[in-house]
């Protein structure tokens, strides 16, 4: 069975295993159908164009995991960033996992969605937020259908979050290949304030994939900072959706690191929903081998006097592939919008590729908007540099590269993250890390 | 020390050194001055080793070794340093960590350990004292942002931590205030010994009013044409190229 239909026939069980008369019933009923009529999104899709599912979603997927709670701390302890006490919110298999988690309630909730979609407490958020922020496209309906669990972060207003959150999902796929959905919603009120580092991380050689929907709503002057780690196994792939809705003065920003992972795909929406508002999303991606990194970022400024940034480089080596499709709309009302967007990729490889495409949709005649991408090798005075100081070849490239792509740290606001994510790159690089870059 | 024989060089099919002879020993200081497009730069990119750079005929011999045997990397670990022209921009590696890098490539090099963290620190402090460098210097980005005469502060810097036999200084007074020459120079003539020895490439005499050459040599379309002690620089500061161009037929 193809896997579209063994999805529709898989609803009805998942609906009866899941409370039917939930509110949002509805909402997943509803998106259901939309995902039947669009279907998975294949080459023929301008924004899929580069970017093939078809070998992902070749593979039996099941949607029902067992669950697994043979996993204790210890064995998965060196994928938190652990120097640092945070909120974790831990599933495994899709489901949550309260033995690794430290969640919260006290002056903000960091908890899980389930609890959100089945507790009255939360139903004026849910009601007001959930599936808003998210469009309707075959991925993102697909995961409505089926959305159950995943984070779900509340900050009230005029409250500062005392500590990041983490969200990690584990995957065993401990029978067969597993198809998880994560769903987050995360609101975040006037003058409030939030960190958040999220993770996907398989732990078996089973083929997972991952079709992740996370909805931000930042009210106005609400300052969100979200980080993804993205170093999966080759098994595993992953296609993340990441929704943000802003509000006036309102300052996010999102960092995707992308090191590991088969298949990675990142579609990350901004809407701009008021006047000074700040986007910042950045991004480092270094692969090689077969891997393939895809992000496809929108900005969309419909207010004036707003400012998007955006940086993203890439280090491609062997036969990997990376995409980079960033769009950017500004409505014909956004007058002095400033609107940057950087892709500077390096090459390693004869057979590595690198498909870079802006798209600047401009209808204000007073405004600011720049677009940049280069595609190179390494520079070879700055390797003449490097070596006429006694550097090796080998590392010197490894330097180079590291330094290329190093810059786009500078904006990561929590230390020990910075730390560990120059550790990921150096390690990936080779370059000599005995001591902190 | 050095000794360069009958030296042609080509950069991109185009030929540009054509026929040097140089011999510098120990203890010495030459000074190599001509106009632009002479040549200058790409004598002391050929002696370091760049790549690009092909050598057609002729020797280099370093210390016994002929030079063009050897990669860049090498040519450094055997005691070869050139201060840049323009010094490349490394985002994301301060100047601290950037030597200990150098500085344990060229130890491994030589089948030592990693120099201690402690000793390390010492010896950064040391020698930074020595070109006037604040400790916030150190932990900038290397060459990032930096002025003029703080890239060319760094170079010789740099220079100082690995104290090499031949250094040679590209254009070192370049986009240097009177003030940050003082400071390279001194750090430089600081640096001297009587078993290293230093080759200035330099435009202008100024540089040589701080660093006094033992010798000085003019080099004009590919070749030293004329050699002589410091009162050449000056003659040359005053009556400008012209009339050795004259002299020799050129």
């Amino acid at each position: 069975m193809e896997l579209k239909d063994k999805l529709l026939s898989s609803f009805l069980a998942f609906e009866e295993n899941v409370d039917m008369h939930s509110d949002i019933h509805e909402v997943r009923s509803r998106a259901i159908k939309d995902f039947e009529e669009m279907g998975f999104p294949t080459k023929k899709q301008e924004a899929w164009k580069y970017t093939s599912l078809n070998k992902v979603l070749k593979h039996d997927y099941t949607v029902f995991p067992k669950k697994e709670d043979t996993i204790d701390y210890r064995d998965v302890e060196k994928y938190f960033i652990d120097d640092i006490d945070t909120y974790k919110i831990v599933f495994i298999d899709g489901i949550y996992a309260s033995h690794l988690s430290a969640t919260t309630h006290e002056k903000i909730d960091a908890c899980l969605m389930s609890s959100a979609l089945n507790n009255s407490k939360y139903k004026p958020i849910i009601d007001n937020y959930f599936n808003t922020v998210a469009p309707k496209e075959s991925l993102t309906s697909l995961n409505t259908a089926f959305s159950r669990e995943g984070a779900f972060i509340h900050i009230p207003k005029n409250t500062m979050a005392d500590k990041p959150i983490q969200v990690i999902n584990f995957s065993t796929g401990n029978e067969s290949a597993l198809l998880v959905q994560p769903r987050n919603l995360i609101v975040v009120g006037e003058n409030s304030h939030v960190q958040i580092i999220e993770r996907h991380q398989s732990l078996t050689d089973h083929p997972v994939l991952t079709n992740s929907v996370t909805e931000i709503y930042a009210d106005k002057r609400a300052i969100v900072d979200y980080y993804k780690i993205q170093n999966d196994n080759h098994q595993a792939s992953l296609i993340d959706n990441t929704f943000i809705e802003q509000h006036r003065e309102s300052n996010c920003s999102v960092h995707t690191f992308s090191f590991g992972g088969n298949l990675t795909r990142n579609n990350l929406n901004f809407y701009q929903k008021g006047e000074r508002i700040d986007s910042t999303l950045k991004g480092i991606t270094v692969i090689g081998g077969k891997q393939h990194v895809d992000h496809n970022t929108l900005v969309h400024h419909t207010e004036p006097n707003c400012e998007s940034h955006q940086d993203y480089k890439g280090v491609f080596a062997e036969s990997s592939t990376g995409v980079f499709n960033g769009k950017i709309i500004v409505n014909k009302e956004a007058q002095k919008t400033n609107a940057f967007q950087a892709n500077n990729n390096i090459l390693l490889d004869d057979k590595a590729t690198i498909n870079s495409k802006p798209q600047l949709e401009i209808f204000a005649d007073d405004v600011k908007c720049s677009h940049g991408c280069t595609i190179g090798q390494l520079d070879d005075d700055a390797l003449f540099y490097l070596r006429s100081r006694g550097i090796p070849l080998k590392e010197a490239r490894a330097l180079l590269m590291y330094a290329f792509a190093n810059n786009v740290l500078e904006s990561v606001k929590i230390p020990e993250l910075k730390a560990r994510i120059t550790k990921i790159i150096a390690l990936k690089l080779g370059v000599n890390v005995g001591y902190s870059l | 020390m050095l000794k360069i024989k009958n030296l042609h060089a080509k950069v991109e099919g185009l030929k540009i050194l054509k026929g040097i002879d140089l011999e510098i020993n120990a203890g010495e200081v030459h000074a190599i001055m001509g106009p632009n497009g002479s040549g200058k730069s790409t004598l002391s990119s050929v002696i370091a080793g760049k790549e690009e750079y092909e050598v057609t005929r002729g020797e280099i011999v370093f210390e016994g070794e002929e030079l063009t045997e050897f990669d860049a990397e090498e040519r450094a670990h055997k005691g070869v340093f050139l201060s840049f022209q323009y010094p490349v921009e490394i985002p994301g590696v301060t100047v601290t960590n950037f030597m200990r890098t150098v500085i344990n490539a060229n130890r491994k090099a030589k089948g030592m350990e990693d120099m201690p963290a402690n000793e390390m620190l010492k010896m950064i402090r040391e020698k930074s004292e020595l070109l006037e460098i604040d400790r916030k210097f150190l932990s900038r980005s290397l060459n990032e942002g930096f002025s003029g005469g703080e890239k060319k502060r760094n170079e010789i810097f740099q220079m100082a931590m690995l104290e090499p036999k031949l250094a040679i200084l590209d254009e070192t007074d370049s986009g240097l205030d009177i003030d940050a020459l003082r400071i390279v120079a001194n750090g430089v003539n600081k640096l001297k010994k009587p078993d290293n020895a230093t080759l200035v490439i330099t435009h202008y005499q100024r540089l040589l009013d701080y660093i006094i050459p033992d010798f000085v040599h003019v080099m004009l379309d590919g070749k030293i044409v004329k050699s002589g002690g410091k009162e050449l620089a000056y003659e040359l500061e005053e009556k400008g190229y012209d009339w050795i161009k004259e002299e020799v037929g050129a």
